[in-house]
């Protein structure tokens, strides 16, 4: 093969999807073509038509509604586009594969992996079950899966995220396709383990020359692994260029937009904020020890055989008007630790509001500080209900509590619904009428209904785009200036906390292993997990590409264990400034 | 600037949607309408049945059977013709749909509430309180009905709404296995689990949220349990311990006379098409109001 002639070349494509008023093109006019070993990335907030070029290449359009439209598919001498499904089929998985976003959901439960994996050999090889497992094998141990023998007969809940999307990986690379189309392949990771896979995912590149089409939102990814750059919205090519141009020489308004949203680490450090209040004022919420643990019953008696130490002897307070930071990775028991505040998982230790500790009160006065606290949630798709209209899902805090009559109440929210930038006649309508950046900001507007002192808001960004999601963060500062509300801002997003927070605690496995202000945690962080989780953070910039990710030695262990077996507690230690260092 | 802030704020498509009652839409789609109208003929049919036929429904007509003692086929004076001791079958019809419609109605909506309140708390509340609720449901589910409809029978003296009592006492089981389901998925949901946040009550969660989600599941079930409990109204009528003879059900009507199935067939044929018809209608507006009710299903009729 001719290195200068392309592995797929995509020409004038448009995909039509049929929709309540006729058919409408969600993609259209998009040409690009990829070479042999270059990784093309193409990048795009939803909407854009990034998933649905996709799986027009791999001809998986959602049938019948989406159709190629017009345009060829060129994958070496075959018009994909062309293509019936028999034909297709030996081309997937084979000459073109694919990984998808949610390694969760895209390993079939119930199947061993390494029972999977042949399948996936023997449907396109005609190879002797040794010969097949043999290769199964070496596709396991290229992701770097240790004991990739004995993990042959493990089922996908056996493995972590991490590991699942390896599998995947291994799937989709263990029949040395031409082409690997990535679909958001590390969203639903762990910052960790999301430098892990691309790195992998470079190696396997440069070994077998595979080309990649890598499809993300997140730019820190394209600037991590894009040789070219494709941005695309609303269907539509927006910008194409090699990623050093794209990113210090954008030249679409659109571009340089998207780039700016982009939260970046180190882009606040130094630029002090108006002072807050002094610290010495009586905190709005206090925790002392907090402890939350699962009972997991097993054996004949149900007995509890072991526990999940969710939480293991938390404490922090917070200001009125602060914003304290709690970042971790999956299973830190972050957002546990939110959800015990709120007073949705039952716990132990004490919690403070306003000076009252809860454990003292009766379940109506308790009912009476819990307003206090209000929280919102990750998803603005599922923490609405989808059968109530929005201006009465703001008004119902007012309604359960019983404050206002009729009028009061609907001059509130419609006050709320103008502040967090949506208009007074949206209130009748529905949350599936919304996108995803104004049902969060009417989660915002319930969580503000009571002018509560703190807001709890649990990963409450992650799942909109960065434009969307640059706009909230600022809604949300806005509203701590007018309202003096403080947040206990939960995240998983390093670059997202160093813009937003005022104070950062660290957790891991389900213990604070560090806290102290913005500036002490970013720009001098102790702890070795503070320092990875800073480290695993994709930079934006194509020039400050890393040679090599941060590499986990072994995974998180399990925060589960045997009944009686408690782990030890980590003892803070002052290092200045209120700097705290666990160990 | 041409900010990427505009689309997200008109990204949907926010268009005015007249928002009309339920009764105005569900008379909008035909199949819906076509529904209702065979409802209203059956329940117009029971109230005026004695206003609509010259003949009573107990009346052994001479001239009702041939001169061999023959049940008549339809013909010109017995519309649907008549049975094998000579009475009018329409006559019969017409008076049985009230016993079935009671039956339909009532039975089947006490099994509908039973199962709900029984599923929407074990699937709620769990714990002890729902695990004794689901292990009951799962007896009563193991339990032959028809033996447990006779040994009730056997307990009350038989009558209409005792036979409507067993019946639901029958029923309301698969409802409620289905309901506890999908209350305990709905439980788990987050916006669940941000009413709590905002301080809303049992009772609040219960009826505001929870409810309003199993509407669709409760209507399919209730119009489904209307052809099964007619059924088995005529399945205990058939066993002599459901409504008495000579009181007419659509159901006792069938079992009376199956046995001349084959030289007269419209006697069997005609109270079954009154059955099929009536669950079907009930079916069509059930499956209507479903999409209706959903507003999420808008603009997709």
């Amino acid at each position: 093969m001719s290195a200068d002639r392309p592995v797929l070349a995509v020409s004038g494509l448009a995909i039509a999807v049929r929709g309540e008023d006729g058919a409408r093109e969600v993609v259209s006019g998009l040409s690009f073509t990829l070479a042999r070993g270059e990784t093309l990335c193409i990048a795009g907030e939803s909407g854009s038509g990034k998933s649905m070029t996709a799986l027009a290449v791999m001809r998986l359009l959602p049938k019948p509604a989406a159709r190629i439209a017009a345009g060829s598919i060129r994958l070496g001498d075959t018009d994909l586009a062309g293509l019936d499904e028999r034909a297709m089929q030996a081309i997937r998985g084979d000459r073109v594969a694919m990984i998808f976003q949610e390694p969760m959901t895209s390993l079939n439960p119930v199947l061993s992996i390494g029972r999977q994996l042949i399948e996936a050999i023997e449907t396109h090889r005609d190879l002797p079950r040794g010969e097949a497992r043999r290769l199964a094998v070496e596709a396991l141990k290229a992701v770097r899966i240790p004991e990739a023998e004995s993990r042959l007969g493990q089922f996908p809940h056996e493995l972590s995220g991490g590991m699942r999307q390896r599998v995947m990986i291994a799937m989709a690379l263990a029949l040395k396709p031409d082409v690997l189309i990535a679909d958001e392949p590390t969203t639903a990771l762990d910052v960790t383990v999301q430098g892990e896979v691309l790195e992998l995912l470079r190696d396997l590149q440069r070994e077998h020359g595979t080309a990649i089409i890598l499809i993300t939102h997140d730019m820190g990814v394209v600037a991590e692994m894009a040789d070219r750059v494709i941005v695309m919205r609303n269907g539509r090519t927006v910008e194409e260029g090699t990623a050093a141009d794209i990113f210090a020489r954008p030249r679409e308004a659109y571009t340089q937009e998207l780039l700016a949203a982009v939260p970046r680490i180190g882009a606040r450090s130094g630029i002090q904020d108006e002072p807050h209040e002094p610290r010495e004022a009586a905190p709005v919420v206090a925790v002392r020890d907090l402890e939350v643990r699962f009972d997991l019953r097993g054996g004949f008696f149900g007995r509890v055989e072991r526990r999940v130490h969710a939480v293991e002897g938390v404490s922090f307070s917070i200001a009125p008007g602060e914003t304290l930071a709690l970042v971790g990775e999956s299973g830190c028991g972050k957002s546990t630790t939110a959800k015990a505040i709120a007073g949705l998982v039952p716990h132990a230790g004490d919690i403070l509001v306003g000076g009252r500790s809860l454990n003292s009160l009766s379940t109506d006065d308790r009912k009476a500080v819990r307003r206090e606290v209000q929280m919102i949630f990750q998803d603005p798709f599922a923490s609405l209900d989808p059968r109530m209209r929005v201006g009465d899902l703001v008004a119902e805090p007012l309604v359960v509590h019983g404050i206002g009559d009729r009028q009061e109440r609907r001059r509130w929210v419609t006050t709320l619904f103008e502040r967090v930038g949506l208009s007074a006649e949206h209130m009748d309508r529905y949350p599936h009428e919304f996108s995803g950046g104004q049902r969060q900001r009417i989660c915002v507007a319930r969580a503000l209904a009571l002018k509560p002192k703190l807001i709890i808001a649990d990963e409450s960004v992650s799942a909109l785009d960065v434009s969307v999601q640059a706009k909230v963060l600022e809604l949300l500062k806005e509203l701590q200036r007018e309202f003096g509300v403080a947040y206990l801002f939960i995240s998983h997003d390093m670059a997202v906390v160093e813009n937003i927070s005022d104070r950062v605690a660290v957790m891991y496995l389900g213990q604070i292993v560090e806290m102290g202000t913005r500036d002490q945690i970013f720009s001098d962080p102790r702890h070795p997990y503070t320092k990875r989780l800073i480290e695993a953070v994709p930079i934006p910039d194509p020039a400050q590409r890393r040679a090599r990710f941060a590499r986990l030695d072994s995974e998180i262990p399990s925060p589960m264990r045997k009944v009686g077996d408690v782990p030890a507690r980590l003892v803070p230690q002052d290092i200045g400034g209120g700097h705290l260092v666990f160990s | 600037m041409t900010t990427p802030a505009a689309p997200e704020l008109s990204a949907p498509a926010l268009s005015a949607k007249p928002r009309c009652g339920v009764w105005r839409r569900l008379l909008r789609r035909k199949l819906a309408v076509l529904g209702l109208i065979v409802i209203a003929v059956t329940v117009l049919g029971a109230v005026f049945a004695p206003w609509l036929t010259a003949f009573g429904p107990d009346e052994q007509m001479f001239d009702g059977l041939t001169l061999e003692g023959a049940p008549l086929p339809p013909n010109g004076t017995f519309l649907l013709g008549t049975d094998l001791l000579g009475r009018d079958l329409l006559t019969r019809i017409l008076f049985g749909a009230r016993t079935s419609l009671i039956i339909g109605v009532v039975a089947n909506g006490a099994a509908l509430l039973i199962g709900t309140l029984v599923g929407v708390t074990a699937g709620y509340f769990r714990g002890w309180i729902g695990g004794a609720l689901m292990r009951f449901t799962d007896l009563m589910m193991a339990f032959p009905a028809l033996l447990l409809a006779i040994c009730l029978a056997a307990v009350f003296e038989p009558s209409l709404w005792i036979v409507a009592m067993v019946i639901a006492l029958v029923n309301w089981v698969q409802t409620a296995r289905v309901i506890y389901t999908e209350t305990s998925s709905l439980a788990e949901r987050e916006f669940i689990d941000a009413e709590r946040t905002i301080g809303a009550g049992t009772p609040r969660i219960l009826f505001r949220h929870i409810l309003p989600h199993l509407l669709p599941t409760i209507i399919v079930w209730g119009t489904l349990g209307i052809s099964t409990t007619v059924l088995l109204e005529a399945t205990l009528s058939y066993l002599g311990i459901g409504v008495q003879p000579p009181t007419p059900s659509w159901g006792n009507i069938i079992f009376e006379n199956q046995t001349y199935f084959q030289a007269a067939p419209w006697l069997v044929f005609f109270p079954g098409a009154a059955i099929l018809a009536l669950a079907l209608a009930f079916n069509l507006v059930g499956d209507a109001l479903r999409d209706i009710l959903d507003p999420t299903q808008r603009g997709r009729e």
